[in-house]
């Protein structure tokens, strides 16, 4: 065994005649931040779906831990742009929902910890309808964070977001990841947010997506944007995107 | 104050609405000296007579048992059979076009039938009331599982809950909602067939007494009051089924 802990094998994938995914190959290591970078419609979704295990491949394969994907599991858990915060549940009972075990007190303390973790104390009891945007995130990543998967799928997170709240949520994630240690892949569009958070970058090629490109990101965090390394990094990544 | 100010607002133009319509009524009724057709006075008198010697309260009580019945019967029927019809693309695909067919008859068409099958006691109106909620909650069950947002499916699959899980915790509570518009739309109608179920025989409810007053020398006072009384009750049903929105669970379906 390697120390790569998803293994993307030539995967294609199409919807009638139009081929969305090409041949698409690529490791990621254990506890390694991979940033997705792409077009917007260039089936990034749809590569980070098959990933999950949501969507099956017409082609190739994907293996995590040397197993073959078949399904979703708990062990990685999908963050998307809208979010699937269940809104009849109350904040405590959307944390608590993935965690099995039979000691209630024992699942309580878990969800309190990582209700306080990523800031939402004294919002426990609190329906999602009665919470703002950025607070919803929080209580995603939450009930993501307490079932303690190996590897967090992010498709455009924070997009749905306010710029500041975006910013704000990306630091977050940063400080959440110093703590607790994820293998994470990020689909986004933004450069500047992959720049920020992943330690490298693949940028795709329009439809049929392929990766054209990949780029280390060797900066300590946290991150400034106006380092003149990340700045022509910026600016190497968008001459990529044909910008 | 403003609050007050609101409150008064939305209560003060339908019942201005009200008192002016009951105003020409009375005007029109008095100028043309129908011998038949009555004043709102006489309406108020007739039916404060019937409530005074209690036959008014046997009548409604006779509809809403009816209703009760029929209305439950057909709840416990429509939502477990719409949930699997929801859920088991099978089943919807064998069971939708016979419902579907069934449903346009109008509840007046099953009359006949329902006389042959259960005579002419309770259990005909109950029937009809039955055949008349059950599709509109049917349906309305059904749709609800099958849009059901996939977020939230998929959410609970990346999780991987047990069916049982999913079905009490993710399916149920997204359904809830619509269920209870099924439930006002079923009530509604099972309002409005109860009378008309009452028209035929029996000799107790609404819809027999308006009969009784018409047949029984001309009691257009009676028949009026009936009417407006079977409005009143019915925007009742209505209001309390509504405070089933104001559940925690299913708030977020109503508010923006």
């Amino acid at each position: 065994m390697s120390d790569k802990q998803i293994a993307v094998d030539g995967i294609s994938k199409g919807f009638g005649a139009l081929s969305v995914v090409d041949q698409v190959s690529f490791d990621v290591r254990d506890g390694e931040f991979v940033a997705i970078v792409g077009p917007s419609g260039c089936g990034k979704s749809t590569l980070l779906n098959i990933i999950a295990g949501f969507e099956r491949p017409d082609r190739g394969a994907v293996w995590i831990d040397g197993v073959k994907v078949a399904s979703p599991s708990r062990n990685g858990i999908m963050i998307s742009q809208h979010g699937s915060v269940f809104p009849w549940l109350t904040v405590q009972d959307n944390v608590m929902f993935g965690l099995t075990g039979t000691d209630q007190s024992e699942r309580m303390a878990l969800a309190h910890r990582y209700i306080e973790m990523v800031g939402l104390s004294g919002f426990e009891k609190a329906y999602p309808h009665e919470l703002s945007g950025g607070m919803l995130k929080r209580v995603e990543l939450a009930r993501a964070f307490v079932v303690k998967p190996e590897i967090l799928y992010m498709d455009e997170p924070f997009s749905a977001l306010d710029a500041l709240m975006s910013l704000r949520m990306q630091s977050e994630l940063r400080r959440i990841l110093e703590e607790e240690r994820h293998t994470v892949l990020l689909i986004t569009h933004d450069v500047e947010e992959a720049i920020f958070l992943a330690d490298r970058i693949l940028v795709l090629s329009p439809r049929p997506t392929t990766i054209q490109t990949r780029f280390q990101v060797d900066l300590p965090h946290p991150r400034k944007l106006s380092d003149p390394k990340a700045q022509s990094l910026r600016e190497d990544i968008l001459k990529e995107l044909g910008l | 104050m403003r609050q007050i100010d609101s409150k008064l607002m939305r209560v003060l133009p339908p019942a201005l609405l009200i008192a002016l319509l009951t105003a020409i009524w009375w005007i029109v009724v008095a100028n043309s000296d129908s011998p038949i057709f009555p004043t709102p006075g006489q309406v108020a008198s007739g039916a404060w007579a019937l409530a005074q010697d209690g036959t008014l309260w046997q009548h409604i009580e006779a509809s809403l048992f009816r209703v009760e019945i029929g209305f439950g019967l057909a709840f416990l029927v429509a939502v477990p059979l719409g949930l699997w019809m929801g859920w088991v693309s099978s089943a919807f695909f064998t069971l939708n076009p016979l419902f579907q067919m069934l449903r346009p008859i109008s509840p007046i068409a099953w009359i006949p039938v329902a006389i042959l099958w259960f005579g002419v006691g309770d259990f005909s109106p109950i029937f009809l009331i039955f055949i008349s909620s059950v599709f509109p909650m049917m349906v309305q069950t059904t749709m609800g599982v099958r849009t059901i947002d996939r977020r939230y499916l998929r959410a609970a699959a990346n999780f991987g809950v047990s069916r049982w899980v999913l079905f009490r915790r993710v399916v149920i509570p997204a359904v809830l909602p619509e269920i209870i518009v099924g439930m006002r739309i079923g009530l509604g109608v099972a309002w409005l067939v109860v009378v008309a179920a009452e028209m035929i025989a029996l000799n107790s409810g609404l819809g027999y007494l308006i009969m009784d007053s018409r047949n029984a020398g001309n009691r257009y006072d009676l028949v009026i009051a009936s009417m407006i009384i079977i409005g009143v009750i019915g925007l009742l049903l209505d209001g309390a089924t509504r405070l089933l929105e104001g559940l925690d669970t299913v708030k977020w379906r109503y508010v923006r």
